[in-house]
């Protein structure tokens, strides 16, 4: 091995299909994704955009294809492995623990996905949660049952979550849809800072604005297949992107 | 440990003592009887709730592992004389690994189908029982009960001090489950499967883990039951009763805390015990059906949840 | 080799059969994903109206299956509608409570039967029924053919329903795409509560067979709740054409083991069908879910 190899990717997807019956969701994707990217992943309605998270997070198993993460081969781990080794997600539509409150939802966090990153002490567990909280700008929420949330306050769970699970590589699935322009910078600023501490952050969404702003690199997907990817400004201009989002 | 734990103990402790006592004071078999039913269904409700409270599972086979706990022990009578103790433990771990072999197999469904396993379980276990010469057959098997070990003076006391034993081992697993991480994980994968997944939480793992102890603490509970009844067989071991009972009984008192499928347990196992004797069988049951829907319709949270939620409003009123 | 053929065309006899009391829980479990536990007790409590309009009025059960018609598509709109307002609408925890609610109405309607008409089987008197048809050495019982060709009949005129009315294919489509159907205009709930009914009401003819192929007792719909979600899962949940096979298959592996290793071993069958298909394939064999 020689010092000028360059250096691996954090995430290196290789080859992805996935099919539901005939209909192919994903055909043949590969993308690496470098450490500390802010990676922006556009594409019209059933593109194959959640579908890829999901292979990513483990929700779907893939075949053929490969996911590599840190140069390990994750493929055929189950979710929660996934999320033990670094790989955090939100949900499209928000799913809080409902019966629990704010910080109920990331204890469940605490208590199982930081295991390899060795326990939390107990008397520093509620300290650890609501520094995250402090973070997301939740604190005064703390101890309300989620189903006291409104929307963008449950986006914003479910990221503070998702970092409760000390990831490395955070996934956003739409986390701005159905929220106010001041409640998008929020999440986007939000994401930004997260950015900023070192997190690899892979971000789903359809407001081009938070997109141009956020993504050092963008991939439109359509139909299943990548059709752009490069610096935003680019894949903005690209023909073929203009086509799907516009319709042809 | 903090207050409420030496309270539990204590508490623990004072019931076993007062089982233990109440032969010298009550000379009379038939509250015995009764007894030993109404703590059988307790250990049965909260063993059930460990999976069907806690993670949301509903299991309609409580009678295949109830009776399977039975015919554990029958065999091991009939087989080897082996004493009630060994009877115990061992239906414990056939139910275990049965609990492990289900959980395994079904849990990977989706609630209904689980729900629809169970029961399809419990008739294929209790049609191949009934073709089992060796424990009776369909005909079923009288069994013989052994000298009375001290310092029990009476079989059924024994029995129900041994019941009595396992309430307290069901519910401590209960308690300590629900304020564990095993507890929130369940409690997290009730709510949303797939988020609780992604934060980490070995969903499968832990669903047949408590398939597993709830698995072993029913089979327990169903091993003195040939003893108690000097008798066995496979259509009243395996019966469907006990699936409605035990559901109707956890989800009554509520499963979103131990203490629930106990008060229901002995509410319901109360009832039950009054009504068969006053007025019929028949009418005991459909009464149980009765207030199983009328709480699933209109007290979701059972008896638990309506005191906290009274508590809750009296809280309210004062502040 | 003749025991074998014997047991493979009674099998497909009593698959047809088994198909006509599985439709109903093909629409309202496959289609509806309605947890309906209580659709084998629904089967023999009509069963029992059948025996009673025969008992006391001699009429032909048949007929008294689909004088009971119209009544049980009310009894299951309003069955429905006390679901959907208890359980689907308040959405959480809706399938744990929604299970143990029809567990329990089933449970109760088994006791209401005992307290009403005891725990003795119970049958009806019909000129079909106690007489044989021969060809060759074999013995077709001829309440068996008219059950088969009743079934068949509502097999076929139920799934005709579902592909060509409209309000068949909209109880289809509700299934796949609520929202597409609001989008449409159209009511989902009302749809499914119409389902429901229909449902609820193929159970007239279904308990007619029931009571006519052998006599019923209060707690048969233990049996059937083998039978009969086997059919629908093995089916593919929703599928008719699937159900119909699915049926026959069971029919005839029952009959078939039966006929090897006797009749103590029968409650099983069914039920260890069901478990295989949930291990290995559930999904069923014409799954409509991938």
């Amino acid at each position: 091995m020689t010092s000028t190899e360059p250096e691996l990717p954090l995430l290196r997807i290789g080859g992805l299909t996935k099919r539901f019956g005939g209909f192919t969701a994903l055909d043949n994707v590969s993308v690496d994704i470098r450490a500390g990217e802010r990676f922006g992943l556009i594409g019209p309605n059933g593109s194959g955009k959640t579908t890829l998270i999901n292979c990513i997070s483990g929700a779907f198993r893939t075949e053929p294809g490969t996911v590599l993460f840190r140069g390990e081969d994750i493929t055929p781990l189950p979710a929660h492995m996934r999320t033990r080794r670094g790989i955090a997600r939100s949900f499209q539509i928000p799913r809080p623990f409902k019966s629990m409150t704010v910080v109920e939802n990331l204890m469940v966090a605490l208590d199982f996905a930081t295991v390899a990153g060795g326990f939390v002490p107990a008397a520093h567990r509620r300290d650890t949660v609501m520094a995250i909280l402090a973070q997301t700008g939740l604190t005064s929420k703390a101890d309300l049952p989620t189903t006291g949330l409104s929307q963008v306050e449950l986006r914003k769970m479910e990221l503070a979550r998702a970092m409760a699970t000390h990831p490395k590589l955070l996934i956003s699935d739409e986390a701005m849809a159905g929220l106010s322009s001041s409640e998008v910078d929020e999440v986007l600023d939000l994401l930004i800072k997260l950015a900023g501490e070192g997190i690899t952050i892979i971000m789903i969404e359809h407001i081009m604005q938070a997109v141009m702003r956020f993504s050092q690199r963008v991939m439109c997907l359509d139909a299943g297949r990548i059709i752009a990817l490069g610096a935003p400004d680019e894949v903005m201009a690209n023909q073929r992107v203009q086509e799907a989002y516009l319709g042809t | 440990m903090n207050r409420n734990s030496i309270a539990f103990w204590i508490g623990a402790g004072l019931f076993l003592v007062v089982v233990a006592l109440l032969p010298q004071l009550i000379r009379n078999e038939y509250p015995f009887f009764a007894a030993y039913v109404i703590l059988q269904f307790i250990v049965l409700s909260v063993a059930w709730s460990i999976l069907g409270g806690y993670a949301g599972y509903v299991n309609f086979g409580t009678s295949a592992f109830f009776g399977v706990g039975v015919y554990t022990a029958v065999f091991l009578f009939k087989a080897t004389g082996a004493p009630l103790a060994v009877q115990l433990a061992a239906a414990a771990a056939v139910g275990a690994l049965l609990g492990f072999a289900v959980g395994l197999l079904t849990l990977r469904m989706q609630g209904i189908f689980f729900s629809i396993a169970t029961i399809a379980l419990t008739i294929v276990i209790e049609t191949s029982v009934t073709n089992w010469r060796f424990v009776g057959g369909a005909a079923g098997i009288q069994m013989q009960r052994p000298a009375v070990m001290a310092p029990f003076d009476g079989y059924v006391q024994m029995l129900v001090f041994v019941q009595a034993l396992l309430v307290v081992l069901a519910i401590v697993i209960a308690r300590y489950m629900q304020s564990s991480w095993i507890g929130r994980g369940l409690q997290a994968l009730k709510d949303d499967e797939l988020a609780a997944e992604c934060t980490g939480v070995p969903t499968l793992r832990l669903k047949v883990l408590a398939c597993v102890i709830s698995g072993a603490l029913m089979c327990a509970a169903g091993a003195p039951a040939a003893m108690y009844l000097q008798y066995a067989d496979p259509s009243s071991a395996f019966n469907l009763n006990y699936s409605v009972s035990v559901l109707a009984m956890s989800l009554i008192g509520g499963t979103a805390h131990w203490a629930g499928p106990v008060i229901g347990a002995i509410l319901l196992g109360t009832t039950q015990q009054l009504l068969t004797v006053t007025i019929s069988s028949e009418v005991n049951l459909l009464v149980l059906g009765i207030m199983l829907v009328v709480f699933v319709v209109a007290a979701p949270e059972g008896l638990i949840g309506l005191i906290r939620k009274a508590s809750r409003k009296r809280a309210e009123r004062e502040a | 080799m003749d025991l074998l053929l014997d047991a493979v065309v009674i099998g497909v006899l009593l698959g047809c059969f088994y198909a006509a009391v599985s439709l109903g829980l093909s629409v309202s479990f496959g289609l509806l994903d309605v947890p309906h536990v209580a659709h084998p007790a629904f089967l023999v409590m009509a069963s029992y109206a059948v025996f009673f309009l025969n008992d006391r009025f001699d009429i032909d059960p048949l007929l008294a299956g689909l004088m009971i018609t119209p009544l049980l598509f009310l009894f299951g709109l309003v069955a429905y509608r006390l679901y959907y307002e208890t359980f689907e609408k308040r959405g959480s925890d809706a399938g744990v409570r929604g299970i143990a609610f029809f567990f329990g109405v089933a449970f109760i309607i088994e006791v209401l039967i005992i307290l009403q008409f005891g725990v003795d089987q119970r049958s009806v008197t019909a000129t079909y029924i106690g007489k044989a048809w021969r060809i060759g050495d074999m013995r077709i019982p001829l309440r068996l053919l008219v059950a088969f060709a009743v079934a068949a009949g509502l097999t076929i005129l139920l799934s005709l329903y579902l592909s060509k009315t409209f309000m068949g294919r909209a109880i289809r489509a509700v299934a796949q795409d609520q929202e597409a159907l609001r989008l449409m205009g159209a009511n989902p709930v009302k749809i499914k509560q119409w389902a429901f009914g229909i449902a609820t009401a193929v159970l007239g003819i279904a308990g007619a067979l029931l009571i006519i192929v052998a006599p019923v007792d209060p707690i048969l719909d233990r049996a059937y709740i083998g039978r009969t979600f086997c059919v629908v899962v093995m089916a593919g949940l929703g599928s008719m054409t699937g159900t119909l096979i699915a049926a026959i298959i069971l029919g005839v592996v029952e009959t078939i083991v039966l006929t090897l290793f006797g009749a103590s071993w029968a409650p099983a069958i069914s039920f260890a069908m069901l478990l295989g298909v949930l291990a290995i394939r559930p999904q069923g064999l014409f799954g409509r879910r991938s």
